[in-house]
């Protein structure tokens, strides 16, 4: 007598069928980081605590790239799992690879930041695995209540990681902030799912898409997907749902803040890509719209002031956040495959960034400040290179991965004939090329009033730092291989959606919608 | 190898050279001497290599030659496209002559940090030869955003009191301008399904891109704001002078040759050949623009206490000259406008060099600290007046010829423009030769100018050349504009072709 037939009465009917080990495969990377998060955790207790930091780090660093392993297991075996709530395709696998590559290099970045700022903690590493799996299965859901699930996941270690500065009371404001302002933003999404269920009487995407396609669609539907973009639009720091980025990006450890204005945004941005490409509501393109233009020009206005270098980042983070969702508002297979090429290239420049940025921080996060920058030219030579490097690509010059990014972004809104968007973008890049180039003027054209110390490098950032690196040349330089991916990849996205009966209606924005 | 093999990688060749060399200096130890003679022997081979380009350069044909076209990028449909015709062919030579000559000038000036200098030079000329050999789109734009970095930085790191103000003045005026640029590409790319020149050009031409006549006007514009900076026509000038003022000799001579000359080659080869009908449009204000740009330029450039503001100032009224000739729209305007790029390249830079000189000696560039310098340095003297005059328009001197051309030009399109335009020939004279006059005769009225050495080797040879090749150009134009001439011929058809429709209608 097995399992199912002891259980099998008090299941509901579509779940009769129990799991299949494809199943398992298919949420391979978020078991395996699972369980290296808590063979982290169990660990940490045992070691002794001067080993603990270079111990725990190294399995959580194995953890990250055993999961880009069961990721390429997992990529094998394309198709649903768990009734119709994970769906495996070149998305997902997109942002698992991405997702993951971000936690192994924050690991990376972290091994030096935490012996410098004293922080003694093994879960420190789990948490960064356990977000990760979140964030994993936000990309591959297409349940609106299991990506609840992963959005919580991922954003509960997000919140404890920003704490972890625990003698600086910056850091638990920060902390404080983020959960308060952030369980609000999730309740949005919640009530957004919540809506939305009454509204079509499901809360599967694919089936959500369908209902709406069909027949007319009820007012509810709107609320509910203003709602769900409120929720979402917090976790990605878009205008006007950004005031919480500076407070928290400063408050939070340096290599932390990489980590939360890359891999969770990318989930949350998979999450918005397969929403608003699949579900079909009249009137969210001047919702995007409006959020683009909002984000870029607040977030770069208000960079231009910035004289801490991480607010500054995260000013330029929101800004970020704008130009990717100008590749929203596009249509879905150039939108997708845009907005995806960004997120990538984002990842590696301001991973590489914030790297650095660690580094030159030393103990305590004394040096964080523009004139803390004057001289770093002269003094660690390698570092500033590879700094000026990142912030060319995020202010977008030729043969960085930035470049690439901004032009795909705003080629397909070209494309999708929204000139008066694309314009506030161009426009806001040379704007935001200001307070990028106020940093690269400071380590090469000042001289250094203060004293600061200048430590060596060691191996496991300079690893990070090069890996950031080479990525941002990478995407720069031979932007093909990427690009066609993720391009194949939102073919995929876009066909699956579009298989309804009604696929010959506009599935994004009715004509006369458009400007 | 053969001959055909070398032709089509020729171009690859001359813009990468510099590059490679750059990189190569990475690795090299901070010996200042090695470095300096390693970046000239690679700009020098840059140099002899590229003087392949006009010895075999086909004077007949109109159409691109050294061509090389491979796919960089699948989709979107990004070529590595490149080729020279009449027009470009003798811009890469520009750069390639300069910056050996750049190399010279620097040669005991920089002492500091000499390794990043001349990574940055030799970088620097790669991004400016690529602008002149790109016929995709995108590698334009590529190569155009890549010289704002280096050059910025030349100005940022090795510039004189204000140079941040000034660098990060150059950075963002440029760098605005350029964005709209990016869209009129864009939108170009949506429409045309292609980057590159020659694909687009023909399909404008035969009226295949939909919703062209719509969006042409602001396309124009999108591309002309850009090179309008650039050049810099007259409101949009403020940049130069501040740049120019804070930036090392050598910087001022790329900036001054070849930089400003990206953005009059741009109008030329993409606002014309792309837009004839908006060109024709657009020519009035343009060319009123230009005509302010010449005189307003020349009379600023007056008044100006300090010579190398004074260049600065005299950049802006000459290159009014090649933009009035590019809008003139006829076949001695368009040569003119060619011949005085390149001769503005020459002479501007041989003055930017003899300014560099006097500043390494006495760390100022104010004009009433000097006074009868040509009884105490005659050769620099001597060649001064060689390159002033040249400057100024001199005949038998390279200035004349393409100012000449440029008038005839305007004045079979518009004889009140060439009638205002020829004032500002006696504006440049009277600028030019009056300063001459203050900084070179006379008594030395500040006993410190005494001691004062003449010009070293080094600096002869750094000068020299300028002032030969601006006689050169004087007595034999027939050598440059042999292969200006057909290509302009070309770049005018489609204009003649435009404007006997606006007749007919």
């Amino acid at each position: 007598m097995n399992a199912a037939m002891i259980i099998g009465p008090f299941l509901p009917a579509y779940s009769r069928i129990l799991p299949q080990s494809a199943d398992y495969v298919r949420v391979l990377p978020e078991i395996v980081l699972s369980i290296f998060g808590m063979i982290v955790m169990v660990l940490e207790p045992l070691i002794d605590e001067k080993k603990s930091q270079k111990v725990l780090g190294g399995i959580a660093l194995a953890g990250a790239l055993a999961g880009l392993m069961a990721t390429w297991l997992m990529a094998q075996s394309p198709g649903m799992a768990f009734w119709n709530t994970v769906q495996i395709d070149g998305f997902s696998v997109f942002f698992h690879i991405l997702v993951t590559a971000i936690a192994a290099v924050v690991i990376l970045t972290s091994y030096e930041y935490m012996s410098v700022q004293r922080i003694r903690a093994g879960e420190y590493y789990a948490l960064i695995l356990f977000g990760a799996v979140g964030m994993a299965l936000m990309s591959s859901a297409i349940e609106l209540v299991l990506i609840f699930i992963a959005l919580e996941i991922s954003s509960i270690s997000s919140y404890v990681l920003a704490g972890f500065r625990r003698r600086e009371a910056s850091s638990a404001e920060a902390s404080l902030k983020y959960f308060l302002l952030g369980s609000f933003a999730t309740a949005f999404f919640l009530y957004g799912v919540a809506l939305m269920f009454g509204a079509t009487g499901s809360t599967n995407i694919d089936q959500i898409g369908k209902t709406l396609l069909a027949g007319p669609i009820p007012l509810l539907a709107f609320a509910a997907m203003a709602f769900m973009f409120v929720g979402l639009g917090f976790k990605v720091a878009a205008a006007p749902f950004h005031v919480w980025t500076p407070d928290v990006y400063e408050g939070s450890p340096a290599p932390i803040v990489g980590f939360m204005s890359t891999a969770p945004k990318a989930a949350a941005f998979a999450v918005l890509l397969r929403i608003v490409f699949v579900i079909n509501v009249p009137g969210k393109f001047w919702l995007i719209w409006i959020s683009a233009a909002l984000s870029m020009t607040l977030g770069n206005v208000g960079a231009l002031v910035q004289n801490n270098v991480k607010r500054l980042l995260a000013y330029s983070s929101i800004a970020h956040a704008g130009y990717l969702l100008v590749a929203f508002a596009a249509s879905p297979g150039l939108g997708t495959s845009a907005a995806m090429f960004y997120t990538a290239a984002y990842a590696a420049m301001n991973l590489g960034a914030f790297a650095v940025v660690s580094h030159f921080a030393n103990a305590g996060e004394r040096y964080v400040n523009l004139e803390d920058y004057e001289g770093l030219g002269r003094s660690s030579p390698l570092l500033a290179a590879a700094l000026t490097i990142f912030l060319l690509s995020l202010i977008g010059i030729p043969m960085t991965g930035g470049f690439f990014a901004k032009f795909y972004v705003f080629s397909a809104a070209v494309k999708a004939n929204m000139i008066w968007l694309t314009i506030i973008g161009v426009l806001n890049s040379g704007i935001g090329a200001y307070y990028y180039l106020r940093i690269i003027v400071a380590m090469y054209m000042r001289e250094s009033r203060r004293d600061v110390p200048v430590t060596p490098v060691p191996t496991a950032l300079a690893v990070a730092i090069a890996f950031c690196m080479a990525a941002t040349l990478y995407l720069g330089i031979f932007p093909g291989e990427t690009l066609r991916y993720a391009q194949d990849s939102a073919q995929q996205l876009v066909q699956s959606s579009a298989e309804t009966p009604a696929s010959t209606a506009p599935l994004i924005v009715p004509a006369t919608l458009r400007p | 190898m053969s001959i055909d093999n070398l032709s089509s990688i020729i171009l690859t060749l001359v813009t990468f050279l510099p590059l490679a060399g750059g990189l190569l200096l990475i690795l090299f130890p901070r010996r200042d001497r090695d470095i300096r003679i390693f970046a000239l022997v690679i700009s020098l081979l840059t140099f002899a290599v590229s003087i392949h380009l006009p010895v075999h350069f086909q004077r007949s044909h109109t159409e691109f030659q050294y061509q090389i076209d491979l796919q960089w990028v699948t989709t979107p449909n990004i070529h590595y496209h490149m080729g020279i015709d009449g027009i470009s062919l003798w811009l890469v030579v520009l750069t390639t002559f300069l910056t050996p000559l750049c190399v010279l000038i620097s040669w005991n000036s920089i002492h500091e940090r000499a390794k990043e200098f001349f990574i940055l030079l030799l970088i620097l000329e790669t991004a400016l030869i690529g602008v002149f050999t790109s016929l995709d789109l995108f590698l334009f734009y590529f190569f155009w955003e890549a010289t704002l970095i280096p050059m910025a930085l030349l100005i940022g790191i090795f510039g004189h009191e204000r140079k941040v103000y000034a660098a990060v003045k150059f950075f963002m005026y440029t760098m605005i301008g350029s964005v709209f640029m990016l869209a009129a590409i864009l939108w170009l790319y949506a429409h045309t399904g292609s980057f590159d020149f020659v694909v687009i050009r023909d399909q404008v031409m035969r009226g295949a891109v939909p919703q062209f006549p719509a969006a042409a006007q602001w396309l124009f514009l999108g591309f002309f704001l850009a090179f309008a900076v650039k050049v810099p026509l007259f409101p949009f000038h403020t940049w130069l002078p501040d740049a120019h003022v804070e930036a090392p000799t050598a910087g001022s001579v790329l900036l001054a040759g070849v930089m400003l000359k990206m953005g009059t080659y741009g109008m030329l080869r993409f606002n014309l050949g792309l837009f004839p009908e908006q060109s024709r449009h657009n020519a009035g204000w343009i060319m009123t623009l230009a005509l302010i740009g010449i005189i307003y330029g020349a009379l600023v450039a007056m008044v100006q206490p300090n010579m190398k503001k004074l260049i600065a100032y005299s950049s802006v009224s000459h290159l009014g000259f090649v933009v009035l000739g590019i809008f003139s729209f006829t076949q001695a305007g368009l040569n003119g406008a060619m011949f005085v790029m390149l001769a503005h390249g020459i002479s501007t830079g041989g003055l930017f060099m003899l300014a560099g000189i006097l500043h390494e000696r006495r760390h100022t560039y104010e004009i009433s600290e000097f006074g009868g310098l040509a009884s105490v340095m005659p050769v620099y003297a001597a060649s001064y007046l060689a390159i002033v005059l040249a400057s100024a328009g001199l005949p038998l001197m390279n200035g004349f010829i393409g100012e000449f051309l440029v008038l005839s030009g305007a004045f079979q399109a518009r004889a009140a423009y060439g009638i205002l335009a020829a004032t500002g020939v006696i504006w440049s004279a009277v600028y030019l030769l009056w300063m001459y006059q203050r900084v070179f005769y006379g008594k030395v009225t500040h006993p410190v100018n005494n001691s004062l050495r003449d010009l070293s080797a080094i600096e002869k040879i750094a000068v020299w050349p300028c002032a030969g090749v601006a006689l050169l150009m004087g007595v034999a134009p027939i050598v440059w504009l042999g292969a200006i001439d057909p290509a302009v011929q070309a770049a005018l058809t489609p204009l003649t072709r435009v404007a006997s429709r606006m007749v007919g209608r």
